[in-house]
């Protein structure tokens, strides 16, 4: 096979087959940018672009919006407004449902199904079965993942209390809509595939059920391109005032879309920090490696310019050879991420329901990752390549210039260094730029890895300020509509309660300047133990009688501080508008928030000592019981579990960021292991002569590879602040890239992390030192003897 | 084949050493049961044509390689059947090489190559008094690219008896070098005999150089062919190539 080669061409395939280690080395740190390049943006790509064709394909309303009660005839005056396209009401609410061998209660949205699909918006994907009727029996079909979740095919049934009636539900079909890729109950922080679910029912059932006979309390609206959507929301909000409004807002409020938009900064983020990094490092190795292979072939580049290849042949023969490595690595890295990515897209599906999702197979996206690695692989060869071209023959062929070391100031410094101590210190200092090379190299994995680790401590942190420091609650007990303050007395004497603390929570639309956003005003008692609400510093800020606490991000968006004001809508009753002066900012992480005290809230709504549902410890030993007796007064309202929601939590979020801290960790090992391997080898290779003499002189075995593991030792130790600043700045990098509306996270990194990447990394550094340390004693002491230099 | 240790005055005994080497099928005998021995402060050279095996004897007896056969002791002690720690010690302790190309480590001055190895020796001189034995006191905190290969050759043999090693093993020293740097390279290497009554053996492939020697050894064909001993030695300035 080899025959049909030229002569320089089967040099090439030898020397890759000779540097087999350090170019495999090489090759899996340019695969983990190939890799990382191929899942943030093939991931990014399938998931965006499968979004926007399953918009456009179902017809994805553009803004949204929620009535109390509003007759039918309003949608004709909506559709006439200006740039509207297409206008659809529906009844949707939320009820509980009751599922056989599901001990909690689990809830589902009930969305309104029109007669006909024709010119609706958000229209269903019908995965299996067929639409539901009305009949005199309950047919609905339901979303794929609570379907999964339980088992449920065409035919299946289970209970839904509608209206306060217990209802059988018969699914004659599973489907998805663009309105909810991303399901989320109200009020909950992750997806619970088992425990929230969405179900559509035609609507003259529904419409029965709600007594909302020719009225809707939902409506979407599709915008004319070029539309101002500020400008609609505001008509929106004027033409259903009325009826209650809720305020409309645009896609970018609508949950689902707000988490898949969450989903793919983050892809993004990391498709903009990691590729480059592995990238950077391949292109340090290449020109590494490159420089010393071109220093070693001297006398043959010399050779062949005296017989009459060009320099240009010469440049070309090192640059196919890094070209090889390139695609090494492209291969590697390909297959790598290809699978990672189906992978990712796998996981992706069990939360983001999409007709289909599958890992981007654009061709334009293998190229771009393909054609960045061959360029960061040329980058790296060019200077060594430029020289070798440019080495006059005669020059070539005569040994080079022996290289001049200075004494550095060690004795200056009083550097208590035995001769092999200096050996090590010059060889460092006589190639400034390769060792400052290897040590960025280095510090880059220290930094990928507190880049990545310290987000276990975020995400514990996280976990441990939301459910242990400040929702201390076992359980919420959302009332279906609000009651007297005596219900909490009610709830108290329930089996298994230990302790109650009502709330009352409203819609409102919160505003300052420009800017509003809906949220949940939360009153609460003036004394809440079981609530808590903390500042940065974790300590308790007591619930002001007068003005409103803003979460931070609330703060940040709004842009206003303590001692500001912000003006308040009511999106329930009469709507009425105040001003609030904020009182303090507050730390959380989860969601926008604002609490106030609940007396001076139920005072602003102007409708008495009413509250919206109660916190409550339980005693577990009796919360079957306590759950029994909810399902049978299904009018008090809806629990929902801390720890069911602390499970989920960690089974989602904190699961994924788990999968990627591994993969991340594994790839950060490889940059550490890749760099230091080829580096131990070049400086194996350059000072293997040395070696050899004084092991000759009689110097231990021992005594020898020190010098080798004492040069990755210093390299690896004044590379640890480096990487611990740069992982910090990849800390920081991440926060911003991961922090949304929907959570932010705390840039809490502790020692421990530090120690754990500086410890991970000096692993693969010690490892890599000992695989070279191998040769070092099989170092031919004979055979270097013989040779001149 | 086992023979009994050797006398305690004689410094290096080799009995039958024998060192072959695969080559593919093929054996290549490098050194031929070969008998010798050395007594204390001679200074032998040793003769022959490339090829006779003349750097496989030094190889051995310097506990640079190992035999295939036969035995070599240093006083007492059998350097053939010593594993690598063992070999590493008596390199360090009683062994000082010098060869052909110098192996000086380019990153150390002078100084430094000399106290690379006092710093591990247990009765070392000073690396100044190694360094002014050779003539090169003046030059001592030059690099080795600053030098000439003369003064190189100089630093290395300052460097192999600055531990007052018992055996100096000198492959081709001069081989590199022209006559006159040769010439000084060689009065270095009888004056250190002189003065330290290290025991040395130089490989030379330079007829001319057998005058300054004890005895001459010939080596042809992986064997001992003569060994002739100097009535007469004539100090290393009068040798002419
Ligand atoms: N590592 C080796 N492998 C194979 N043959 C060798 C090896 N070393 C030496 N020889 C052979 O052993 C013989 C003696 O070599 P050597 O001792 O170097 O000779 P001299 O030093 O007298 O020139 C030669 O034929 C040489 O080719
Ligand atoms: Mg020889």
């Amino acid at each position: 096979m080899v025959s049909g080669l030229s002569a320089l061409h089967r040099k090439l395939l030898r020397e890759l087959l000779r540097l087999w280690a350090q170019v495999l080395a090489i090759a899996l740190v340019m695969a983990a940018g190939v890799a990382t390049l191929l899942i943030g943006i093939g991931t990014y790509q399938s998931l965006e672009r499968t979004r926007e064709a399953y918009y456009q394909s179902h017809h994805l309303a553009n803004v949204f919006a929620t009535v109390t009660r509003a007759p039918g005839s309003m949608l004709a005056k909506i559709g006439a407004m200006d740039g509207v396209l297409a206008v659809d009401g529906r009844i949707v609410k939320v009820a509980l449902a009751d599922i056989e061998g599901l001990e909690q209660p689990a809830s589902v949205r009930l969305i309104s199904l029109p007669q006909q699909q024709a010119g609706t918006l958000n229209r269903l994907y019908l995965r299996s079965g067929r639409l539901p009727e009305a009949a005199n029996h309950m047919e609905a079909v339901v979303s794929e993942i609570f379907a999964q979740a339980h088992g449920f095919r065409e035919g299946s049934q289970f209970g839904v209390v509608v209206n306060g009636a217990w209802r059988q539900v018969t699914i004659t079909g599973i489907a998805l809509a663009p309105d909810h890729v991303y399901a989320i109950a109200p009020g909950e922080i992750t997806p619970n595939s088992g425990r929230f679910g969405i179900l559509w029912a035609p609507e003259r059932t529904l419409a029965a059920a709600y007594d909302l006979g020719g009225a809707f309390n939902a409506v979407s609206v599709q915008l004319a391109p070029g539309t101002s959507e500020d400008a609609v929301i505001t008509e929106l909000d004027r033409l259903l005032d009325p009826f209650g409004a809720q305020g409309a807002h645009g896609r970018s409020q609508l949950t689902s879309h707000a988490y898949l938009d969450a989903e793919l900064q983050q892809l993004r983020s990391m498709s903009e920090v990691l590729p480059p990094v592995f990238l950077l490092v391949a292109a340090f190795l290449v020109n590494m490696t490159l420089t010393r292979l071109i220093a070693l072939e001297r006398e043959q580049i010399g050779l062949l310019k005296a017989i009459g290849y060009s320099g240009r042949a010469i440049a070309w023969h090192y640059v196919e050879f890094v070209l090889l490595i390139a695609i090494i690595g492209l291969v590697i890295g390909t297959s790598f991420g290809v699978w990672a990515g189906n992978a990712l897209t796998e996981l992706y599906t069990r939360f983001y329901s999409f007709p289909v999702l599958v890992f981007s197979r654009e061709p334009s996206l293998y190229a771009i990752a393909g054609g960045i690695t061959l360029a960061a692989a040329v980058v790296g060869a060019i200077r060594a390549v430029r020289a070798a071209a440019a080495l006059p023959p005669a020059v070539a062929m005569s040994p080079p210039a022996p290289p001049t070391y200075r004494r550095h100031s060690t004795r200056r410094l009083h550097l208590p260094l035995r001769q092999t101590g200096v050996m090590v210190m010059r060889q460092l200092l006589h190639r400034p730029w390769r060792s400052g090379g290897g040590i960025v190299g280095i510090a880059l994995s220290v930094a990928v890895l507190v880049g990545s680790l310290w987000s276990v401590g975020g995400v514990e942190f996280m976990i441990d300020y939301s459910f242990n420091r400040t929702e201390r609650q076992d359980a919420i007990v959302n009332f279906t509509s609000s009651k007297p303050l005596a219900a909490t007395a009610e709830i108290a004497r329930l089996p298994g309660v230990l302790s109650a603390e009502p709330f009352r929570a409203v819609g409102v639309e919160i505003g300052h300047a420009q800017v509003t956003r809906q949220i949940a005003l939360m009153g609460r008692p003036a004394t809440s133990p079981l609530t808590r609400i903390l500042d940065a510093d974790l300590k308790v800020v007591p619930i002001p009688p007068q003005g409103v606490l803003l979460t931070r991000s609330l703060a940040g968006i709004l842009g206003v501080s303590p001692g500001d004001s912000v003006d308040i809508r009511l999106l329930d009753g009469e709507r009425q508008r105040h001003q609030l002066h904020v009182a303090a900012v507050v730390e959380s992480y989860l969601g926008l928030g604002a609490y106030m005290d609940m007396a001076a809230l139920q005072a602003l709504i102007g409708e008495g000592n009413r509250i919206s549902g109660v916190n409550v410890t339980i005693d577990s030993l009796h919360q079957s019981e306590l759950f029994a007796a909810l399902k049978r007064s299904p009018s008090l309202g809806h629990i929902s579990l801390q720890a069911a929601a602390l499970t989920q939590f960690r089974a989602t979020m904190a699961q994924n960021m788990y999968v990627m801290i591994a993969v991340l960790v594994g790839l950060a090992s490889l940059i550490a292991f890749g760099v230091v391997y080829n580096f131990a080898r070049i400086s194996l290779s350059e000072q293997g002569r040395e070696m050899a003499s004084l092991r000759v002189l009689g110097f231990t075995r021992g005594e020898v590879s020190a010098l080798l593991l004492t040069e990755i030792a210093i390299l690896t130790l004044l590379a640890q602040p480096l990487g611990w600043f740069l992982g910090v700045l990849v800390a920081r990098g991440m926060v911003e890239g991961f922090s949304s509306e929907l959570f932010s996270m705390p840039l809490i990194i502790g020692p421990d992390v530090f120690a754990t990447a500086s410890l991970a990394v000096m692993a693969a550094a010690l490892l890599s030192g000992l695989v070279v340390r191998r040769r070092v004693d099989r170092l031919d002491l004979i055979a270097v003897l013989k040779t001149r230099e | 084949m086992e023979s009994a240790p050797p006398n305690r005055s004689d410094l290096l005994r080799v009995t039958k050493l024998t060192k072959t080497y695969a080559v593919g099928d093929a054996q290549v005998v490098a050194l031929d049961g070969v008998d010798f021995v050395a007594a204390s402060g001679e200074f032998v050279v040793i003769l022959g044509p490339s090829g006779s095996g003349k750097s496989t004897f030094l190889n051995l007896i310097g506990g640079l390689d190992t035999a295939s056969a036969g035995q070599a002791w240093f006083r007492d002690w059998q350097i053939t059947g010593a594993d690598d720690a063992g070999l590493t010690r008596y390199r360090r302790n009683h062994v000082g090489f010098v060869f052909q190309f110098y192996n000086l480590v380019p990153s150390l001055t002078a100084r430094e190559n000399v106290q690379l190895v006092t710093e591990i020796a247990t009765n070392p001189m000073a690396p100044a008094e190694a360094l002014a034995m050779v003539d090169m006191a003046d030059r001592m905190d030059h690099f080795p690219a600053q030098l000439s290969g003369g003064e190189q050759q100089r630093v290395a043999i300052a460097r192999a008896i600055a531990k007052r090693p018992d055996i100096l093993l000198c492959d081709e020293p001069t081989g590199a070098l022209d006559s006159k740097t040769g010439i000084v390279v060689l009065e270095a290497l009888t004056r250190i005999n002189a003065e330290l009554g290290t025991t040395t053996l130089v490989i030379t492939h330079n007829a001319a150089i057998r005058t300054i020697a004890h005895r001459v050894v010939s080596f042809a064909d992986g064997r001992i062919a003569a060994i002739d001993t100097n009535a007469e030695r004539q100090p290393a300035a009068s040798v002419r190539w």
